[in-house]
């Protein structure tokens, strides 16, 4: 198949970017996106030309470094899946494509489609921890947990840090993820002790980070978050 | 509790305050809505209801002293759930300095993405409204003390009456998200009854939209005359 690209480029983090237009001929249409990507960086790297750099690292949709916002939705327009699990088949011959990089303030743009996510470890250096004395590990069983609570737990776990959640934000927020971190913490037995010193997170209840998010978390953990974040208040 | 104070430095806390002032100000136009529909029960019953409003309170309160006392903490709700919309607008502001070229809307409903301009048209309509109705300068024909005449006469005039509605489909939109979003900022999140909360907003907000907007049609149909 063959695609119009619209791509962001940006030399560095004080430059002004620009959107290039690229054309990708004789892709696959099993091709994942970002072979595609890997693609027509082998034909400017042949060119002589800049490749254009993004995060990507497992390519399974289990790691969290990749991400950029494909036709105005973060990981493009398929929900549950990262960029790396979207596939070139979602997308039809001849169709032009805009791909830009997260968009937040505290999310800088280092170069092209690379955006800085420390601020999302700012978040868990402010709270995202538990208390683990040192010494023998306690028996596993030692701690009893009830299921509903362990698989709530989970579910708030299974996010994965990408910052899908800030980019789709129209509040460019990290409230879903750091709802999460709260979720998963404050659920279990060993995450009580911070749970009213825990980060808080500017959420209009719009609801666009759930559906951007790969791992399809609910926003019923901002409303625990919020309840936590209460309850703190009056401690 | 010496974080209660601070709550309102986060942006948690302002959203707080918006959903607790704005509670407030759902249940005040609960009460507004049932008072309206007096004026189908004809004349001297509105007009009855209108002066039990300036003396609600007698002999502890004297002639309009409640009415007094509630306008005041109204103006109070309204400014705290305004200051925080503004001070989150703000923030969000800040938060994306570029924007997306493209931008898909992810958001689960259209009225989360009108609450900032419907808020502002409420405002326009309220003080509008205030000149209208009560304090009569913005009224063609308003005699101080005769609700269900000035009532009438306000809605016969086309314009009025669109304003109305227009003002009302304004406040449906902002109350159907807001209820919904309170719930989420109070962690009113039960997990037997949370999926009843969209519903249970959108019955709402056709109720007090009804309610409302049955008066100025009534005016127009000629269902509510003068007699």
């Amino acid at each position: 198949m063959n695609l119009i690209l619209q791509v962001w480029r940006q030399d560095g983090p004080d430059s002004k970017g620009r959107f290039v237009r690229y054309e990708a001929n004789d892709i696959s249409d099993h091709a994942s996106f970002f072979e595609m990507l890997d693609v027509v960086n082998e034909q400017l790297i042949e060119k002589g030309e800049e490749p254009i750099h993004f995060s990507h690292d497992c390519r399974e949709g289990i790691c969290g470094t990749c991400g950029m916002v494909i036709n105005g939705t973060p990981h493009g327009p398929d929900p549950g899946i990262t960029t790396c699990q979207l596939h070139m088949r979602r997308f039809n011959d001849g169709d032009e494509i805009w791909v830009e990089p997260f968009r937040a303030t505290a999310m800088p743009v280092i170069k092209d489609l690379v955006v800085d996510r420390s601020a999302l470890d700012c978040i868990i250096q402010a709270g995202g921890y538990i208390s683990a004395n040192t010494g023998n590990a306690q028996d596993a069983n030692a701690i009893p947990i009830p299921k509903n609570d362990s698989d709530l737990a989970m579910d708030a776990a299974a996010c994965i840090g990408c910052g899908a959640c800030v980019a789709a934000c129209p509040n460019a927020s990290a409230m879903l993820f750091t709802a999460a971190k709260i979720g998963h913490l404050g659920l279990l037995p060993q995450g009580q002790a911070e749970r009213n010193s825990r980060a808080r997170g500017n959420c209009t209840n719009h609801g666009s980070c759930q559906n951007a998010c790969p791992k399809e978390i609910s926003v019923d953990f901002i409303a625990r978050l919020n309840g936590d974040f209460l309850r703190a208040g009056f401690k | 509790m010496r974080s209660v104070f601070s709550l309102y430095r986060s942006s948690v806390g302002k959203k707080i305050v918006m959903a607790i002032s704005g509670v407030f100000l759902f249940l005040w136009i609960v009460g507004h809505m049932l008072g309206n529909l007096k004026v189908f029960f004809g004349q001297e019953a509105f007009d009855h209801y209108a002066h039990g409003l300036k003396e609600f309170g007698d002999p502890f309160l004297l002639h309009g002293q409640f009415l007094w006392i509630v306008r005041f903490v109204m103006l109070a709700i309204i400014f705290l759930h305004m200051l925080s919309a503004l001070a989150v607008y703000l923030q969000s502001k800040a938060a994306r300095k570029t924007g997306y070229k493209k931008e898909e809307a992810l958001t689960f409903t259209y009225a989360s993405r009108t609450m900032r301009w419907g808020g502002v048209i409420l405002l326009v309509y309220i003080v509008y409204h205030l000149l209208h109705f009560t304090v009569g300068s913005a009224h063609p024909k308003f005699v101080p003390g005769a609700a269900y005449a000035n009532l009438v006469v306000g809605f016969q005039n086309w314009w009025v009456s669109g304003f109305y509605i227009v003002a009302m489909i304004a406040l449906g939109l902002h109350l159907y998200h807001g209820l919904w979003s309170a719930c989420q900022t109070l962690n009113f999140n039960n997990p037997r009854l949370r999926d009843l909360r969209r519903p249970a907003a959108l019955l709402i907000t056709l109720f007090i939209v009804l309610g409302f907007c049955s008066v100025p049609i009534s005016v127009l149909a000629g269902i509510v005359t003068l007699p």
